[in-house]
């Protein structure tokens, strides 16, 4: 089961765990497929498999899967970019003023922890039932992590980078475009990430919770219409799409991160 | 010697701190702004209601006892959640970090799943288990089951190999060894997994609450929304949100207590 003590495990040691995984899912969906089949389960209350890999070009053709995806994908992306925009200066501010970040620092990670996706009929009086709110909430749900990675990574800046920079007479901008940005980005791009994922999981959510576009109002319009192996497969096409999400931004994070 | 500390002026004891001084000047101004915003006539009537009329509905909702019937439903809600999330999660998580295979087969799902919108799966939980507390308690558990199952997998694998060989050669069974030795090393990260799963499941039960419900702090924001009943939305709002973090402190200081 365990690798040899000392040495890296070779390609048999590492595709074995990796291939379990995938035949203990293959042999999962066989199981559900075949309890279906038997009559075991309703097909009106878990749709079988086959029947859900079936809906998929309805769900494209018929719902505008892809239509949805671009559009929350596209919330995701504004709110994200908003939660750059702001929380970057916002870190530097907590960095630069020492006082602010000693009194505010603990009111951004309170913020960061509260629940705020339940606020979202305060939103929807604020600010209509429209993109708006979503992208109001999705924005706020991401800016706290963006400020305190931002603020973790200025405040970890070697100070002796600091000082050469002083003692060449950097001005305040060009010290922090030549030395602080760069040295605090391994930070701020998991502060991106983290920004990102929020973001996400907060679009799709008030989506389905007001009904209103993207994949989420999908779901909950296929859940109301008991379209159930449409519903599943939105389901499937979120999570998949979410994974790939958090991959890809994982690999990215990755390459901003030092080597060696 | 006497003199010289006699002749030393006195350092002049400060009522409060700058940094509270700074921190009372930022709430006092943001109330200002909320109060000077409400009565400025810019926002639609009722939307955003003063700080006196949000206080004054709170202490009107405390003295209704149909509020204290609803919060009795969402406490045992998320108390059913947090138990079955977390009891599955520590289960999940032992298993993934004791059996190295296990791990590399499936925490990868682990791992990309606990990131995704679990509001999604709320369909299913109704068709599966129809539309009373059942649903909403499976939804927190969903939520809860993630960053306890991940918080045990990786804290397991930074038990001291140590205690576990001692436990082998006292010939200890596998019940007792998760008794004696894995779950006394595990506090902390339990700890860690319960505040995390806690704010998740106190989320998913009220988002679920919100969408579908009869009863509960969710239905009664819903039904304030409803009645556009603002100031009241606001209070429960706040009210949940207290809850909340006095139960993140409670937890956070029963296992500091139970860890002297």
């Amino acid at each position: 089961m365990a690798a040899t003590d000392g040495a890296s495990p070779n390609f048999a040691q590492r595709a074995a765990p990796i291939l379990a995984g995938v035949l203990t899912l293959a042999a999962l969906a066989l199981l559900w497929q075949a309890v279906c089949q038997l009559g075991y389960i309703n097909k009106f209350v878990a749709p079988a498999p086959l029947d859900i890999a079936r809906s998929f070009p309805s769900l494209f053709i018929d719902e505008n899967l892809a239509g949805r995806f671009l559009q929350t994908f596209g919330e995701t992306f504004l709110s994200a970019g908003l939660a750059v925009a702001v929380g970057i200066p916002l870190g530097w501010f907590l960095h630069h003023k020492k006082l602010a970040g000693l009194a505010f620092e603990s009111w951004v990670g309170g913020l960061a922890a509260a629940p705020l996706v339940l606020a979202y009929p305060l939103f929807l009086v604020l600010f209509g039932r429209n993109t708006a709110t979503i992208v109001a909430m999705s924005f706020l749900s991401g800016l706290p992590a963006m400020v305190l990675k931002t603020k973790e990574g200025l405040d970890g800046t070697k100070r002796v980078l600091v000082n050469v920079g002083l003692s060449f007479g950097l001005k305040p901008a060009t010290l922090f475009r030549k030395i602080l940005l760069p040295a605090a980005m391994p930070s701020i791009a998991n502060g991106v990430r983290l920004a990102l994922i929020l973001a996400l999981i907060n679009v799709v959510g008030v989506e389905f919770l007001i009904n209103l576009g993207g994949l989420g109002e999908l779901i909950d319009g296929l859940a109301q219409r008991w379209e159930l192996a449409g519903m599943f497969g939105a389901i499937l096409f979120v999570i998949l799409t979410s994974v790939a999400f958090f991959w890809t931004t994982a690999r990215v994070e990755k390459w901003f991160r030092p080597h060696g | 010697m006497v003199e010289r500390s006699l002749s030393r002026p006195r350092p002049r004891r400060r009522l409060i701190g700058p940094v509270t001084a700074l921190r009372v000047l930022a709430a006092l101004s943001l109330w200002a702004l909320w109060e000077g915003a409400a009565r400025s006539g810019w926002f639609y009537e009722g939307a955003l209601p003063s700080s006196f009329a949000v206080l004054a509905a709170g202490f009107n909702l405390l003295a209704q006892p149909d509020f204290y019937a609803n919060l009795a439903v969402t406490l045992f809600e998320v108390a059913a959640a947090v138990a079955i999330g977390s009891g599955c999660g520590i289960a999940v998580g032992l298993a993934l970090g004791a059996f190295r295979f296990a791990g590399r087969a499936f925490e990868p799902y682990v791992q990309y799943l606990a990131p995704a919108p679990k509001i999604i799966f709320l369909p299913v939980f109704m068709v599966l288990l129809g539309v009373d507390s059942s649903s909403k308690i499976a939804i927190g558990a969903l939520s809860c089951f993630f960053p306890m199952a991940l918080s045990v997998a990786a804290g397991v694998r930074q038990i001291d190999p140590v205690l576990l060989r001692v436990g082998r050669s006292f010939r200890l069974t596998a019940s007792q060894t998760v008794a004696k030795i894995y779950l006394p090393a595990l506090a902390s990260p339990i700890a860690t997994g319960l505040r995390l799963g806690l704010g998740v499941a106190i989320i998913g039960t009220l988002l679920s609450e919100l969408q579908m419900s009869k009863n509960g702090l969710g239905f009664l924001i819903m039904q304030d929304y409803g009645r556009f009943d603002i100031a009241e939305m606001y209070a429960v709002l706040g009210l949940v949100f207290l809850l909340a973090a006095l139960a993140n402190g409670l937890i956070a200081r029963g296992f500091r207590i139970k860890g002297r």
